[in-house]
């Protein structure tokens, strides 16, 4: 998170997937997702799970929807590889899926291990099915996500958002 | 040593009981068990998507608390979803039962040996995830034992289940599109709900 500009979009962002009536989150913890994480662990009338791998949140995701649930993944860039095959699952049965991906290995990024992922992230996702909105500019981050939803749970999509190190600050080492 | 399991006589046993459970059934084998039994849509069977069973099965037992969810899975494909153990004790949901249908071997892909034939015990390892009940399965005494359990104990519930390593038969939907099994599986449990 940079110092100058505290972020208000987890907030507004939290309101709008409560707007959408999204009932299960799983999530991979990341630094960037660390507000909205507090956020829907604080509302017991959520279903807020930490997963130990980001596949199981395909998992999750799927089973929520057989059962009339909608659901968020939130996940860092690094466990998108972590989710490659699994995303045949929503794909075939074409069962709606959002991610939320907060990256790494890109803009300022101070670990070269991070790279690698964090610039193929969205080519395997794209590999697989998955249609992928970028956002860079914090302003526009809940406006996309809204569009995603849409697209997810109106259209039936697989859908990632990618939240840019430009938003979410680059990750530093002090 | 009384004679091993069928893992036929085991599916059906534990699904006779049913009523109007949900069930999950994993890659490859036990989706074949479960279809022999009949076509019924609260079936989610799975041709693909290895590791992911028990976790659609927490999905769904979170969203629909009042049924009994049963993931019914090969040890295989439980072994790619170890962690999935971990999660579900966190969660903690009580309707919801993982079954492993445990034949020590990768059937589908040649018989090879699999971990749980070398020894490693999935129960012992629900049991530290906080399953509410953990057991390994041998004996048809045993097996009786849970059917009276499945549909009412408090879960979440985690059996393995030791059957005779031999193959099973090929046993397919009438389709393996995922959209019309998943279609057809939120109109039953839905009706007019699954098109929100």
């Amino acid at each position: 998170m940079s110092d100058s500009a505290p972020a208000a979009w987890p907030d507004e962002l939290y309101r709008v997937l409560l707007d959408a009536n999204i009932r299960q989150i799983g999530y991979v913890p990341d630094a960037g997702h660390r507000r909205l994480i507090e956020l829907c662990h604080a509302n017991s009338s959520l279903t807020t799970l930490p997963l130990t791998t980001e596949e199981e949140g395909i998992g999750l995701s799927v089973g929520a929807y057989l059962g009339g649930q909608r659901s968020v993944l939130l996940l860092q860039s690094s466990g998108v590889g972590n989710t490659i095959n699994l995303l045949s699952l929503p794909v075939e049965c074409r069962i709606p899926l959002l991610m939320l991906v907060t990256m790494r290995g890109e803009w300022g990024e101070f670990v070269p291990w991070q790279v690698w992922m964090g610039q193929g992230t969205q080519a395997a996702l794209e590999a697989m099915g998955v249609l992928v909105y970028r956002v860079d500019d914090r302003e526009q981050v809940v406006e996309t996500v809204r569009a995603c939803l849409a697209l997810a749970y109106n259209a039936g999509r697989q859908v990632a958002v990618l939240i840019g190190q430009r938003v979410i600050g680059t990750k530093q080492f002090r | 040593m009384s004679t091993p399991l069928d893992r036929r006589v085991v599916t059906e046993r534990l699904l006779r009981g049913r009523g109007d459970a949900l069930v999950v059934a994993g890659l490859g084998s036990t989706s074949y068990d479960v279809l022999k039994l009949g076509d019924n849509p609260l079936d989610f069977t799975l041709f693909g998507a290895m590791g992911a069973a028990a976790m659609i099965g927490l999905g769904l037992a979170k969203a629909q608390p009042s049924r009994r969810v049963v993931v019914i899975t090969g040890d295989g494909e439980m072994l790619m979803g170890l962690g999935s153990l971990a999660t579900i004790g966190v969660a903690q949901p009580s309707n919801l039962a993982i079954v492993v249908i445990d034949n020590g071997l990768f059937a589908e892909t040649g018989m090879q040996r699999a971990h749980t034939g070398y020894g490693i015990d999935l129960a012992v390892m629900a049991q530290g995830a906080r399953f509410a009940s953990t057991e390994t399965i041998l004996t048809d005494e045993q097996l009786r034992a849970f059917e009276m359990r499945l549909y009412s104990a408090p879960g979440p519930l985690f059996a393995a289940v030791k059957v005779a390593p031999v193959p099973t038969t090929l046993t397919l939907p009438k389709t393996m599109d995922g959209t019309q099994l998943r279609g057809r599986f939120r109109q039953a449990l839905l009706g007019e709900r699954a098109y929100d």
